[in-house]
């Protein structure tokens, strides 16, 4: 995993609540292989018309917003569906974080596990950054991980919460099978243990055979 | 020693800790029963080839052909499915599961269907089992009293290299509903209301345990339909605390514990309910009389009303965000202000996907379907070939056809429209599926939400139908 320590960029307000994963990646493209064929995939079916031409009124589809390395949304982006395409469709664009006042459950995971970064903070202070980045467009912001800050185009500092080991995590681009590996000896013992404890689930039988 | 063993603990505190394998600053390591994958697992297989990881556990996970299945004209073979990528989709999930020795599921297995529907009803999931699906709604399962959750590939990936996986400990909540629910209420009608209530955001970073009543005297497809729908309130999972309903529907199933096991396990279950006077971070009660028959009309879940409401007016919102949600939701499903719901027109039925493709969903929406003629394209779309083969065998099939329905092999569908079901553009269909969202069921196409027997009586009439009309 890339590691993550601070990230400078043109940030894109979204106005919209609630954009489903399928916003951000349409379930079509979920059969691409990870990486640039997700180019155009970011909110596809917003940002191009039927006919594949560009919708000129959405926002990533205007200068400087093309360039745009973060995204400031609303409440409850990437709620839905698990797929882990939305963060490749956002990753291929070339944003790396996100602030909002709060994310979907896997979505928020699935970020973290691709060394994006998403920011939760308040409702208020999510919308009067969009705001300023609404009357200065193409205004950069930073999201530094080090400091646990984000930077508004101001130059206001707002801290934000992150889990000590993901924060970790993405600071040393550690993955989550590295990070169990360390801990395999437990792990193995565990699952001794708990194969005794529940005989049943392990007798043959009481699991459907293998495909070859 | 843990000093929360003395604390009352929640049916989380005890699935949880029986689990959890290792702590680092409060993000647990949890040892996972089984990982369930449909064919959008490509990514987590990409990856395992591509950082060369044997699959710890192969018999842990259960490869099920579902989402891209073809649901007519199967026994052309895949060969026949003119959409490559759909059929690609369909052949690399096969070599990944017989690469790796899972248990395969595929589409012409006689016991394939979708994931959420097939774990259940072979009697893998049990109650204090800890299962990982790398598909959302895989909530449905905690039903069992089980904790269940849906992943990303990552996670998935990490789950088959190592049958356990990285989590925080989410917060918890108890819905009570209480008293009984009315006749033609459903289980879709009450987490469609619950959903509106709390909000679709409520239960983010939560567990919402189903309590009450009204969920004691649920069947456990009901008891599916509640935990498959957990997620849309924003929550990580659905649990129920197992009882003599839930041993009943797993007694006798082909995996379950048998004999001096059964006792066993059955003993060790009833242990799984919260104690008295465990804490919960947020309590709801809600009156189980109360709930009536529902349907969405926008975009999202919480935009729900009760049937012989009208659409709302954006103009009795709070200007900003309130009204603009109401205003744009109306514009892409099309309706219009003060018209009443039962007077919307609709162009198709879908019944189907793992919230409502069960044999008491088949059950309800047949006995409504055999007092009349479908005016629409409806289709029905068992969970699983064993739902199917269930249905015909109570003469269910016939019942539909008659009356002018389809009759499908199982699969999504229609529920996420990637197997090339899909609706025309701005085509509107009354779906017993789960998410209403811009393009779900297809590019601009519109849904409204609700029960089986709803979805059966707008068939018969082409508009939405309040069920109470119905005998
Ligand atoms: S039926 Fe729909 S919600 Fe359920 S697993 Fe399939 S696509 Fe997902």
């Amino acid at each position: 995993m890339d590691s993550f320590i601070s990230w400078t960029a043109i940030a894109a307000p979204l106005d919209i609540p609630s954009i489903d994963t399928n916003q951000i990646c349409p379930t079509r493209f979920n059969k691409r292989a990870k990486g640039a064929a997700f180019d155009t995939v970011l909110f596809h079916d917003l940002r191009f018309t039927p006919q594949d031409a560009e919708q000129p009124n959405f926002i990533l589809n205007r200068d400087p917003y093309r360039r745009a390395g973060i995204i400031v949304a609303e409440r409850n982006f990437g709620c839905g569906s698990s797929r882990e395409s939305a963060v490749y469709a956002l990753l291929a664009f070339g944003i790396r974080a996100l602030v909002a006042p709060s994310f979907g459950e896997i979505f928020y995971t699935n970020c973290l596990k691709n060394s994006v970064l998403p920011v939760v903070l308040d409702d208020a202070i999510c919308a009067r950054i969009r705001n300023q980045l609404h009357d200065s467009a193409g205004a950069e912001i930073t999201v530094d991980l080090q400091r646990q800050v984000v930077r508004d185009a101001t130059g206001a500092d707002h801290p934000f919460d992150i889990h000590p080991l993901r924060r970790q995590c993405l600071l040393d681009g550690l993955d989550d099978v590295s990070l169990t590996e360390r801990y395999a000896d437990a792990s193995a013992a565990f699952e001794r243990q708990y194969r005794q404890e529940f005989p049943w689930l392990t007798k043959p039988g009481n699991y459907p055979p293998g495909s070859s | 020693m843990n000093p929360t063993a003395q604390r009352p603990q929640t049916l989380l505190d005890k699935v949880w800790g029986r689990h959890q394998i290792t702590e680092v600053v409060g993000e647990y390591l949890l040892y996972s029963d089984y990982l369930l994958l449909h064919e959008g697992a490509r990514h987590a297989f990409d990856a395992m080839l591509e950082t060369g990881r044997t699959v710890h556990r192969p018999h842990q996970v259960l490869a099920c052909a579902d989402h891209y299945v073809q649901t007519h004209h199967r026994s052309a073979g895949v060969q026949a499915i003119a959409d490559l990528s759909v059929r690609g989709m369909l052949e690399r999930f096969e070599r990944n599961a017989k690469a790796y020795g899972l248990p395969y599921f595929g589409s012409f297995h006689p016991q394939q269907g979708i994931m959420h529907v097939v774990a259940p009803e072979l009697g893998l999931t049990q109650p204090g089992l800890l299962i990982v699906g790398a598909d959302s709604h895989t909530t449905t399962h905690g039903a069992f009293g089980c904790l269940a959750f849906g992943v990303g590939a990552s996670d998935a990936l990490h789950v088959l290299a190592t049958q356990s996986l990285w989590m925080r400990k989410p917060k918890i909540m108890r819905i009570s509903v209480e008293g009984a629910l009315s006749r033609h209420v459903t289980a879709k009608d009450l987490v469609l209301t619950l959903i509106t209530h709390i909000g679709a955001e409520a239960g983010i970073g939560h567990i919402i345990e189903f309590a009450g009543s009204a969920v004691r005297a649920m069947s456990m497809e009901g008891r599916m339909t509640l935990c498959n729908m957990a997620v849309e309130a924003g929550a990580l999972s659905g649990l129920v605390s197992p009882d003599q309903i839930t041993f009943d529907y797993l007694h006798g199933c082909q995996y379950a514990p048998k004999d001096a096991d059964w006792d066993q396990a059955v003993a060790y279950w009833k242990g799984l309910v919260s104690d008295e006077d465990a804490h919960y971070d947020h309590e709801v009660t809600v009156d189980a009389a109360s709930i009536a028959p529902s349907v969405t009309w926008g975009t999202h879940l919480h935009q729900t009303a009760v049937i012989d409401a009208v659409v709302p007016d954006p103009q009795n919102f709070a200007v900003g965000e309130a009204r603009d949600d109401v205003e744009s939701a109306l514009q892409y499903m099309g309706l219009t202000p003060g018209t009443p719901l039962t007077s919307i027109p609709i162009d198709r039925v879908f019944i189907g996907s793992c919230t409502n493709s069960r044999i008491e969903d088949l059950r309800a929406a047949a006995a409504i379907a055999r007092q009349g003629k479908a005016v629409v394209p409806a289709w029905v779309v068992p969970g699983s070939m064993t739902v199917k083969r269930q249905a015909e065998a109570e003469g269910l099939d016939r019942l539909f056809i008659e009356a002018g329905f389809e009759w499908h092999d199982a699969g999504c569908s229609m529920c996420t429209a990637i197997n090339g079901d899909h609706l025309a553009e701005w085509e509107r269909c009354a779906s017993t599926s789960n998410r209403n969202f811009v393009g779900r069921q297809g590019r601009n196409g519109r849904t409204h939400i609700l029960s089986p027997a709803m979805a059966a009586a707008a068939a018969l009439t082409g508009r939405l139908t309040d069920i109470r009309s119905f005998g």
